[in-house]
């Protein structure tokens, strides 16, 4: 066992990763469920909001809670272009990403010098400006409060992806391809500048480094992508309308960043996990319950009035299941609560980030211990 | 023509004239100290030299250049480094990492780099042994020599020092110092910012006296130590 157990920890991080997207890969063949493809589905796209929105929150360090409006550019871009000029929707990809990086530098400018809360502030009225002007339909190319339908499946060598199973690794390639692109930037020397920039932008700059523009660069790049998973988005589901990029979806976008880990990759899954799927899975509680009693029914069984009992738990999971969409804002509000207090750097945080914020505490005790010399 | 000059600069905190008409020459291969109380305006003229303020009034050449309109991070591409006041390393990146972000605008130059290392290397051995150490574990003395180390990895022309002995043991006050000399006769000019007037007009070719946002008496460091105001106001003595 011991043996066993070190053996696990030296293994290469590589192997982890090869195994990761062998189970990845094999996914549908285990679920065999279209709903959980699904549901894999939704989390590939909120895994990419979440990287994207972490080049400008964990990278940068530029608190944004507005990134709906640039998935929002990104899908309308694509839905306007596929469904009126019947352009491609992968030609469409790389226009919105373009459009969606323009759209972010033009409106990142005038508020970079803004600072922590004042510069989310202003992100969260961009985000309902955007959301707005959806909604009003300008020249009648956004199509209003119905939002824009029809808009085609990805198709590309006479394949065209349109079951959740295609779509399943269609997504996954994207991600992964934003995964290696994450991993190239946080170890560049843009991805440098923005670790100097978040931990002191004075000093960055007297050390020679645009902060504007790197700052810039961060909005940009974050928008560029979150772009990509609008087109992604807009074409998985044919219709997007407005509602779709509301506020609380940016918030939801934050928040898989701060619970996951701020900065962090593995903790963007974490965050995504515990922001999608989490309240997908407690949907499924009567099941879950159902089986659990299932397996306890044999020995309990025998001791009788158990019937009750069984009853009671199915019917209290069967509530909660049924009142989630009630209860899923108190729940991650609560949640939220607790991981500032408890776990400020999230769940699976960039040790660097950890070092930041436990920083002073850590260091406390140190000095006490060597004031007692 | 000097390496640096101010000629009469004004720099307001908002409504707070900070600097009421500064004129300083620095030539090359000098030190030369401002030397002054604490809210004179010592660091706020180095703030306006880096371009992090800018004057109301005034201008600033370097090298002939003016600067008064350059940003703050391309003044460092002209060759003026600055070791900002409470040495500002970053604590969780490492020795070297810190190091590397004062080459940042050597670009990828590996080679430059690898070589200014080198260099402080030489001038601090005590980086090197803790290379792979984060610096927020340094002891105040090392954070010091790691944040002139930075400033120098741009292979400056002109060293900007802003109270490096702050806080400082008296025995590493006088490591530092040595060492600041040793970066001096390697040919780098440094405008030094102290408090601790004894140390720094030891070390000083020439000195200026700061109160208050003017500057009242300048001079060789030795006309200086033989001031008497400065001798009462800044040496202590009586």
């Amino acid at each position: 066992m011991e043996a066993w157990l070190s053996y696990l920890r030296n293994l290469d991080k590589r192997i982890w990763y090869v195994l990761l997207l062998l189970f990845a890969l094999a996914f549908p063949w285990f679920i065999q469920s279209n709903y959980w493809i699904s549901v894999a589905v939704v989390f590939g796209i909120w895994a990419i909001l979440g990287l994207s929105l972490n080049i400008i929150v964990g990278y940068a360090g530029l608190f944004q809670l507005g990134h709906a409006a640039f998935w929002a550019v990104g899908a309308y871009t694509t839905a306007i272009l596929n469904t009126r000029y019947g352009i491609p929707i992968l030609v469409c990809m790389p226009i919105s990403a373009v459009i969606a990086a323009i759209f972010a530098i033009l409106i990142s400018r005038p508020i970079l010098h803004l600072r922590g809360d004042y510069l989310c502030i202003v992100t969260i009225g961009f985000g309902e400006i955007v959301r707005l002007f959806l909604f009003n339909d300008p020249f009648g190319i956004t199509g209003g409060i119905n939002g824009i339908r029809g808009i085609d499946r990805p198709s590309f060598f006479g394949i065209t992806i349109n079951t959740p199973l295609s779509y399943y690794y269609y997504v996954l390639f994207f991600l992964l391809i934003t995964l290696v692109a994450m991993q190239r930037l946080e170890n560049s020397r843009l991805g440098r500048a923005w670790t100097y920039v978040r931990e002191d932008e004075t000093a960055a700059e007297t050390m020679g480094i645009d902060t504007v523009r790197v700052k810039m660069l961060a909005f940009a790049i974050g928008a560029a992508w979150a772009g990509v998973a609008g087109n992604i988005y807009a074409s998985r589901y044919t219709v997007i309308a407005p509602e779709t990029f509301s506020f609380w979806n940016s918030v939801v976008m934050f928040c898989i960043v701060v619970l996951g880990g701020t900065g962090s990759i593995p903790g963007i899954f974490v965050g995504t996990i515990g922001m999608v799927v989490l309240p997908e899975l407690l949907r499924e509680l009567p099941l879950l319950t159902q089986a659990f009693l299932g397996l306890l029914r044999a020995p309990l069984g025998a001791l009788g009035g158990f019937g009750a009992v069984e009853q009671k738990l199915m019917m209290i999971s069967k509530s909660i299941a049924d009142n989630i969409p009630m209860w899923r804002m108190l729940i991650f509000g609560a949640a939220m609560v607790a991981m500032m207090i408890f776990r400020p750097e999230g769940l699976w945080p960039h040790w660097r980030y950890r070092l930041e914020l436990r920083r002073e505490e850590e260091a406390a005790p140190a000095s006490v211990g060597t004031a007692g010399h | 023509m000097a390496l640096l000059e101010l000629q009469n600069v004004h720099t307001y905190y908002g409504y707070v004239h900070a600097l009421k008409g500064i004129s300083i020459t620095v030539e090359e291969g000098e030190i030369v100290t401002l030397i002054g109380a604490n809210g004179a305006g010592k660091t706020t003229t180095l703030r306006t030299i880096s371009g992090l303020i800018r004057p109301k009034e005034g201008k600033i050449f370097f090298e002939g250049k003016l600067l008064n309109n350059v940003p703050a991070h391309k003044i460092v591409y002209m060759g003026i480094s600055h070791a900002p006041e409470g040495r500002k390393v970053f604590p969780t990146l490492t020795v070297e990492e810190n190091l590397n972000m004062g080459a940042y605008s050597l670009g990828n130059d590996k080679e430059a780099i690898e070589a200014n290392r080198e260099r402080v290397f030489r001038l601090f051995p005590r980086l090197k042994e803790r290379r792979k150490q984060l610096a927020g574990t340094l002891s105040g003395g090392e954070q010091q020599m790691l944040a002139i180390g930075r400033a120098l990895m741009s292979r400056p022309k002109l060293l900007m020092l802003d109270e490096p002995s702050l806080g400082l043991a008296p025995m590493l006050v006088r490591a530092i110092f040595e060492t600041i000399r040793e970066i001096n006769e390697q040919g780098v000019t440094i405008l030094l910012v102290e408090q601790n007037a004894r140390a720094a007009l030891k070390l000083a070719h020439r000195g200026y006296v700061l109160e208050t946002g003017r500057i009242v008496l300048s001079g060789t460091a030795q006309e200086l130590m033989e001031d008497e105001r400065v001798r009462k106001a800044y040496l202590g003595e009586r």
